[in-house]
């Protein structure tokens, strides 16, 4: 459609025209979901400065465009890799933000997908499935969560085929249209590339997100309470700080996500606690406060003395 | 019929204007996107006005958000169907609304033949008019090949 883009037609502009960066920083507004990255998300140092780096390719490129330095659409395409809750969601969701301020995408809407709503049952169902979310992610960014299982080699018939190789047209030929970013497990997802090159050579910018350390975990559970007008007592902080180093041991730990969790069980059982105590007269403050016995009721607490105990078995994510 | 040179049929909307060009037509959609009606692209090969239903090409779409998936199908549908009419449909789902809130040729045959009128003089002097479109003689599918 653009070919009436006639190059020789449109004036050169010289080598000396001024280019206002700042302004152009400025204009796009991008700064302010930089600043929010900052402060919403704790740690993640190496991503924060990798979105950041992104952000000005992306900005130089489309001042490159203007003085015709350029004329394609850069590839956008991304792979953000990861063990499950280390923000790679909550990233991503940022960067449509961010693609969508600088004018890469239209509307700037994130559709999130696995496996399951791409690929079909049977003969033929695969392909409207596919592009029906395709449909619908387009002017925004296409987010699919553990990408590689799309492709499972062990069954030659499989259907996930099938989607990847509409995925791979439509990201090549809809640029303009739709940005897509793959995440999951990072040794996974080099496996996934290593036998789908086709995907890796679609991909512009790799992101690897690393685990939280303690401190930080316990930066995320504060920051979570006090967006929930929370707070620990000073022997909940400490019952909390317990609890991480526990349960960072063991199994199914799921970072930042596991962190939420327990803190949503954790009001679960401050709740109970105050009602149990109803005979007591309650302030505002005892209802913002977690204190140590509801944490210490967790099911991580009790792991070494109940260890062959039957009743373990209840739950694994507590 | 005879103010329309050249035998274009006309129904829905634009439809006596020249043909929409693709960012036209992006245009129309976003607007139907906007008022959240969902969209569907339709063709056929007869044109007759009283053809109400067209086949569906695939199923309307719901909660897109951007015209870019619609013209995605639309050129599906032509490469399916070059040389039938294809219409894109957008239908207002709201409550008490239920109704088709826009209706646009998009693709049309590159030969439209136009109709016939047949008189039958019926009960003295009283005539009933049959409309025919000349490429509906042949059956589906080999109307405007
Ligand atoms: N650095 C962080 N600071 C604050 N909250 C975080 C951080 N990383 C993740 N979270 C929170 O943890 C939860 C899981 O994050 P998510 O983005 O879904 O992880 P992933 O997609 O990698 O599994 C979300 O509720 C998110 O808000
Ligand atoms: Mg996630």
């Amino acid at each position: 459609m653009s070919e009436t883009n006639d190059n020789s037609k449109q004036e050169v502009l010289p080598d000396d025209t001024e280019v206002d960066l700042q302004a152009e920083f400025k204009n796009s507004q991008i700064q302010e979901v930089l600043d929010k990255l900052d402060q919403d998300l704790i740690g993640l140092k190496p991503v924060k400065t990798r979105i950041r780096e992104t952000a000005s390719l992306l900005l130089v490129d489309r001042v490159r465009r203007q003085l015709q330095l350029s004329s394609m659409a850069p590839t956008l395409h991304m792979c953000f890799t990861g063990n499950p809750g280390t923000g790679k969601t909550t990233v991503a969701l940022r960067m449509a933000e961010i693609l969508h301020r600088l004018g890469y995408v239209r509307e700037g809407h994130l559709v999130s997908v696995t496996r399951d709503d791409l690929v079909g049952q049977y003969i033929g169902h695969t392909a409207p499935k596919t592009k029906e979310v395709i449909k619908k992610a387009m002017g925004g960014v296409l987010f699919i969560d553990e990408a590689y299982y799309l492709y499972r080699p062990e069954n030659e018939r499989d259907y996930g085929q099938e989607s990847i190789e509409i995925l791979l047209q439509i990201m090549e030929n809809n640029r303009d249209d739709l940005v897509v970013i793959l995440a999951g497990y990072k040794n996974k997802m080099d496996l996934f590339f290593h036998s789908n090159p086709g995907m890796r050579s679609r991909i512009a910018h790799h992101i690897d997100f690393p685990d939280y350390h303690t401190d930080e975990l316990f930066a995320i559970a504060k920051l979570m309470l006090a967006e929930q007008s929370y707070r620990f007592s000073k022997d909940g902080e400490k019952a909390f700080g317990d609890y991480i180093n526990k349960r960072i041991q063991m199994e199914h730990f799921a970072n930042a996500r596991s962190i939420r969790n327990a803190l949503d069980r954790a009001r679960l059982r401050q709740a109970n606690r105050l009602f149990a105590s109803a005979s007591k007269k309650l302030t505002k403050l005892d209802l913002m406060t977690i204190e140590a016995e509801d944490i210490l009721l967790s099911r991580v607490f009790k792991e070494d003395r109940l260890d062959s105990d039957a009743e373990t078995t209840s739950s694994n994510r507590s | 019929m005879m103010t329309n040179l050249g035998n274009r049929i006309t129904q829905g909307q634009f439809s006596f204007l020249p043909d929409l060009t693709d960012e036209q037509i992006t245009s129309q959609i976003k607007w139907a996107l906007k008022n959240d009606w969902a969209v569907g692209v339709e063709y056929t090969d007869d044109p007759h006005p009283r053809n109400t239903y067209w086949e569906m090409f695939g199923i309307p779409m719901f909660d897109l958000k951007d015209p870019a998936g619609i013209l995605l199908e639309i050129n599906e549908c032509r490469k399916t169907f070059p040389n039938h009419y294809i219409r894109v449909m957008a239908f207002d789902s709201t409550q008490g609304g239920e109704s088709p809130a826009m209706s646009f040729i998009v693709n049309r045959p590159k030969q439209e033949p136009g109709f016939s009128v047949v008189r039958q003089e019926v009960d003295g002097r009283a005539v009933r008019y049959t409309v025919r479109s000349y490429a509906a003689d042949k059956p589906e599918n080999e109307r405007y090949s």
